[in-house]
């Protein structure tokens, strides 16, 4: 059994990174331009190490699935990117956004890599407006800051409710820049189907070339992964279609251990599920918590009245309702971390106070704050006795002005004018603390490939900050990786480029052509969306907001079930040497169904409850923190970090030890 | 097919178009002060003394070609941009509606400025050509000064060109309206301010050109000018 | 699963070289929640429980950010309905018994891959030719506020910086021409102080490529404005135009 060695540098935490840098080793620019390195993905991560290590000499060849780098699901981000600048004065500093980030995650992060993240945030800043990135700012022209995920600093960058987008076309524009010189070669609507293992380390990629249907061998000298994070293994999620666990589940078939696969982030406030035909979850931005109060019916027969259509929202009394946060937790109130927010919707909704037909929804309710920012109004506007009337149409123009573009979003999916009539929302998979295990130079156990931004496992512990993801997979692309990737380089100077026609080539060609050429054969009857839509269901239902060993196991069993039946009777129509959306669909549901195993079978060696994993069993049974999370710091303070054997539920685990020197191990406590 | 440099690209081709058509517009003016003066129904003193200045004045005579020059290109780089933008879309929508995003009009410029090329061409026909090439009457006791008024009288007695003249106005119209405040926004002019105005100073100008155009051969077909 | 019955006629092409026609697929069962790509997946799951071949579309955040849907709906890039791509488009807008059109982006720029998808890497390149601010991606930097920008430009840059390359610009030109997507790169970066330095050689290289894809010429028309999914403003091409204009003149 190997042991893991995380690689954190000797001394001070604040020297750590400097220290290392200064004697790591480096690869000298003539020997560069003999070095190629894949980057899988071209998201933030990978877009931004893509053009980082071209900029720097290396031959890159970036891959991406979409039809262009620029639609990585980066893009998706809305609220904003965190740095450590303190340009507000408040108080901030490089520490102080390391130890939220420690305790946002519920001490389950390695100290060390967040400490370098919270480092070299403010670099990112400095970085995306050099590219041009068109940041909000103030009158002044200075950067607008915002407060964000229930800090109490101002430490949020943003560009409107579209940061991911604007910070994802900044990188993007920086990898089109070595496109046009050459120093990158793109390929898009490529997939990587497998990872070439050569003498121990990852030597290159075999990719399927998506719009002839072409099995590619492409040879480097290393492999970044930036492949993003595996929530859509619940089927619905804010991710979009095409995110998968692929290139990740690949590399850990070939080695590459995955670390905490069973941290998950259920986002609160997301556009419910509407019927049986939905494709995918739709965020709400979570500043809209700031104003909105979240509530359900006090009495049950109330609920059952909503959800037949009996009544609405606001036939319910004022005294009949139930703003749960507020009751639960008196001092954050609706302003509570994702995780606590999101359990708490769960436990109403499951005791039959849901308001939507499926009974899976909560109300977001912005009328109390309509009213008080319309009376603030009619006060600045001089308005003495403004009518009830008057008072609403005041508030609701601040509020539109606030978060119009959100209830515009609202209104277009659902139909229902959010003004009139409280949001309906829902807790929905959003993000994966989990990924393959990296060490502090982000490679992973497999010499050679490396692993950035949702895709490893670094970061975040256990449950991760908002405005941290955009944060963390720039940090890995721009300012991580073109360092600690020079010090594996530096042995591979007279290497050589890599041949592709070896026997290692070969073998991994050949398993994707046999993996291919089974569904195409396959003589099913069932769409890949029916296996993956029932692999969803157990996952959310067994191993989603909350879990416990008894479902954790019924689950494993019905995943081994299904994946069962999905091989026996998948349909995959077309051929294989042209554009097949269903082929390659069906790929990334067969890496889901052992995915899920794997991460169900993590869920429940992990006795206790921590950030996103929530064992019922381990609760607080009495006191002021009753049916709070229950986290075990003497048996559980570890990464687990699981090795594949063969097979998803004989999974072998490895544990590094998390150690805390500088940051106090205490309960979350928001009450 | 490379498009670049001076003459060649895209932009530079839109700045012609603009440049021309602006020129062009200058041109519509003095032509329309000129024919005016029909309207002192003096029968045709006026109009046919300021015709005499305009056909004698070297400075004029001159302008002319540079008129015909910016008319050709005007033609020509249209012609070529119309057929570039064909084949920039070789397979056509089964179905396509214009009408949510765009008014026809704007759409149509290739198509209203071939009609605005046979109007011309008629137009040319009618008086140009006679006046420059094969020759007119001239005015009783005023040798050396044609009598373009008289010509005018005769073509514009007969129904079907006064029908094709009001035509060809109609067209001027449609393409003056896209044409004139195009011409601004392909010189890179557009102002949150300033846009609007010149959008309703282009419609005003296209309305008052060609109405008072068309107005010439309707006024002299019903006799209101003798 | 709702009760609306609908006609689409649907362009089917296997590949790029393929002829391709509009086809009848009369679907039932329509709920008026669903999105209009929702419904197509509807679609195809009964295409594919038949063992037909289904439909292809580019699709992929479903939130209206990726640029990835494409999809020419009754006449109208990402169909009825302003502001919105196609999976913003739900099925409430249409009426039981409906007969609905859905055609790929036509475009010599954009050639069909399959059925309804076609290849944007045109973008790309024009992008590639100059779409950047070209500072290194790993040095020494300076202080993000050590420039400060105007609020009016920072709003205006980011204005045109929303474009998310979808191609709707391209798709409803009468004249297929991409200036609404050149222009809003050249706009965004014009107006910020780190895009100056190199906005000459950006707005030419970046027409050339424009140019050399087979897109049409811009005459105004303005239809891509009002199909532009993230209301891109016209004023931004003729800020393109004033920038080349200047270059144009300026040019050694």
């Amino acid at each position: 059994m190997s042991k893991l060695d995380s690689k954190i540098p000797p001394g001070p935490i604040d020297k750590k990174w400097t220290d290392h840098k200064g004697h790591i080793r480096i690869v000298a620019p003539a020997n560069k331009r003999r070095i190629d390195i894949i980057v899988v993905g071209t998201g933030l991560a990978g877009g931004a190490a893509a053009a980082s290590l071209a900029e720097m000499g290396y031959n890159v060849k970036a891959f991406c699935f979409q039809d262009s780098a620029r639609r990585a699901h980066s893009i998706a981000a809305q609220g904003g990117i965190n740095a450590a600048k303190n340009y507000q004065n408040d108080g901030d500093s490089t520490y102080r956004l390391f130890y939220d980030t420690v305790k946002g995650g519920d001490y389950r992060a390695r100290e060390a890599n967040v400490y370098r993240l919270a480092e070299v945030s403010a670099n990112i800043i400095d970085q995306c407006v050099a590219q041009g990135v068109p940041f909000a700012r103030d009158y002044g022209g200075l950067l607008d800051n915002r407060s964000f995920g229930g800090v109490q600093v101002s430490r949020t960058f943003y560009a409107r409710g579209q940061t991911g987008q604007q910070l994802l076309l900044g990188a993007y524009s920086a990898l089109m820049r070595q496109v046009g010189k050459g120093a990158v070669q793109m390929f898009d609507r490529h997939e990587m189907l497998d990872v070439v293992v050569v003498d121990g380390k990852a030597r290159g990629i075999i990719a399927r070339n998506l719009i002839t249907g072409e099995i590619e061998r492409h040879g480097a000298h290393a492999v970044l992964l930036c492949t993003g994070g595996y929530g859509n293994v619940f089927f619905l999620s804010t991710n979009a279609m095409g995110s998968n666990v692929t290139a990740a589940w690949k590399a850990h078939k070939r080695g590459a251990y995955f670390g905490n696969p069973c941290y998950t982030q259920i986002h609160p406030t997301c556009i419910p599920v509407s019927g049986t035909h939905q494709s995918k979850l739709t965020l709400m931005s979570e500043s809209l918590r700031n104003d909105g109060r979240i509530w359900v019916p006090k009495n049950i027969e109330d609920a059952k009245a909503i959800r037949d259509g009996k009544k609405k929202g606001s036939d319910i009394a004022e005294g009949d309702r139930d703003y749960y946060l507020e009751r639960r937790y008196p001092a954050f109130g609706n302003l509570v971390p994702r995780d606590v927010a999101s359990r708490a919707a769960k436990e109403r909704c499951d005791a039959g106070y849901g308001v939507n037909k499926t009974g899976e929804a909560v109300y977001l309710d912005f009328s109390a704050a309509i009213e008080r920012y319309g009376k603030l109004e009619a006060n600045v506007k001089k308005i003495e006795n403004a009518s009830q009337e008057q008072v609403r149409e005041l508030g609701t123009s601040v509020v539109s002005e606030k978060y119009g573009n959100l209830f515009e979003m609202y209104e277009n999916i659902v139909g229902e004018d959010p003004y009139k009539h409280a949001m309906k929302i829902y807790p929905a998979v959003h993000y994966t603390m989990g990924g393959l295990w990296v060490d502090y130079n982000l490679q992973t156990t497999v010499p050679g490939l490396f692993c950035l931004g949702e895709a490893n496992f670094s970061d975040h512990g256990a449950n991760r900050l908002g405005a941290s993801a955009l944060m963390q997979g720039l940090a890995d692309g721009y300012f991580v990786i073109p360092y600690t990737v020079g010090d594996y380089l530096a042995d591979d100077i007279r290497t050589g480029p890599i041949k592709t026609n070896t026997p290692e080539f070969d073998a991994a060609e050949k398993d994707v052509k046999d993996r291919i050429n089974h569904f195409l054969n396959n003589k099913g009857t069932k769409p890949v969306d029916d296996f993956h839509r029932r692999l969803g269901k157990v996952m959310w239902d067994k191993c989603g907001m909350a879990r416990n060993a008894q479902g954790l196991q019924e689950a494993i069993m019905e995943i081994r079930q299904i994946r069962e039946e999905f091989y026996r009777d998948v349909r995959v129509p077309g051929k294989a040497g042209e554009f097949n959306q269903e082929l390659e669909k069906a790929g990334r549901v067969a890496d889901f169904l052992e995915l899920g195993e794997l991460m169900c079978v993590d869920a429940l060696h992990r006795n206790e409850s921590c950030g996103g994993h929530f064992r019922e069993e381990f609760a607080e049974t009495d006191g002021p923190q009753q049916g709070e999370a229950k986290r075990d710091d003497t048996n559980y303070a570890y990464v687990a970090a699981w090795e594949w054997m063969g097979d998803a539920g004989k999974a072998n685990l490895h544990k590094e030890a998390l150690e805390f020197n500088e940051v106090k191990l205490t309960q979350r406590s928001y009450k | 097919m490379a498009r670049t440099g001076l003459f060649g690209s895209s932009l530079v081709k839109k700045y012609w178009m603009a440049l021309t058509g602006l020129f062009l517009i200058s041109f519509l003016v003095v032509h329309a002060t000129v024919n005016a003066m029909i309207f002192f129904n003096d029968g045709g003193v006026t109009f046919n003394e300021a015709a005499h200045f305009m056909g004698t004045n070297p400075l004029i005579r001159a302008m002319e070609f540079v008129l015909f020059a910016g008319l050709i290109l005007h033609i020509v780089d249209g012609l070529i941009l119309w057929s570039q933008n064909r084949a920039a879309r070789p397979v056509k929508y089964a179905m396509e509606k214009g009408s949510a995003n765009r008014s026809w009009y704007s759409a149509s410029m290739g198509i209203l400025g071939t009609l605005l090329l046979l109007f011309l061409m008629l137009h040319l026909w009618h008086f140009w050509v006679k006046s420059r090439i094969t020759g007119l009457r001239e005015i009783e006791g005023m040798p050396g000064h044609d009598n373009l008024y008289i010509e005018m009288v005769e073509v514009f007695a007969h129904p079907v060109p006064v029908v094709l003249y009001v035509l060809g106005c109609f067209s001027l119209f449609w393409h003056l309206l896209h044409g004139f405040q195009s011409a601004f926004q392909s010189v890179g002019i557009n102002h949150k301010r300033y846009t609007p105005i010149i959008k309703m100073v282009g419609a005003g100008f296209s309305i008052v050109i060609s109405a008072l155009f068309a107005s010439m051969p309707v006024s002299m077909y019903l006799g209101w000018i003798k | 699963m709702g009760n609306m019955k609908l006609n689409l006629k649907i362009w089917r092409q296997a590949g790029p070289n393929d002829k391709g026609q509009m086809k009848d697929y009369p679907v039932s069962n329509v709920s008026e929640d669903m999105s209009f790509l929702e419904m197509l997946d509807v679609l195809n799951d009964d295409i594919v429980r038949k063992g037909e071949d289904p439909i292809a579309f580019d699709h992929d955040c479903r939130e209206g950010i990726c640029g990835s849907c494409s999809l020419f709906i009754n006449g109208e890039a990402h169909g009825p309905g302003k502001g919105i791509t196609t999976c913003q488009l739900h099925m409430r807008r249409f009426k039981d018994g409906d007969t609905i059109h859905v055609e790929p982006w036509r475009s010599a720029a954009f050639p069909v891959i399959k059925d309804l998808a076609t290849n944007r890497g045109a973008f790309d390149r024009i992008q590639a030719a100059g779409g950047f601010v070209s500072v290194n991606t790993s040095g020494n930097l300076v202080d993000g506020n050590a420039v400060p920008i105007p609020k009016d430009d920072a709003d205006k840059a980011f204005d045109a910086a929303t474009c998310i390359g979808c191609g709707a610009c391209v798709a409803s030109c009468p004249n297929g021409s991409a200036m609404l997507f050149t222009a809003a790169k050249v706009s965004q970066l014009s107006l910020l102080p780190q895009g100056k330095p190199e906005r000459k050689r950006r707005a030419l290289a970046m027409v050339e490529q424009m140019d050399k894809e087979g897109f049409g010429n811009c005459s105004a028309i303005g239809a891509c404005e009002v199909e532009c999914p993230k209301n891109i403003s016209l004023e931004h091409i003729a800020r393109l135009n004033r920038e080349y204009l200047a270059a144009t003149v300026t040019k050694e």
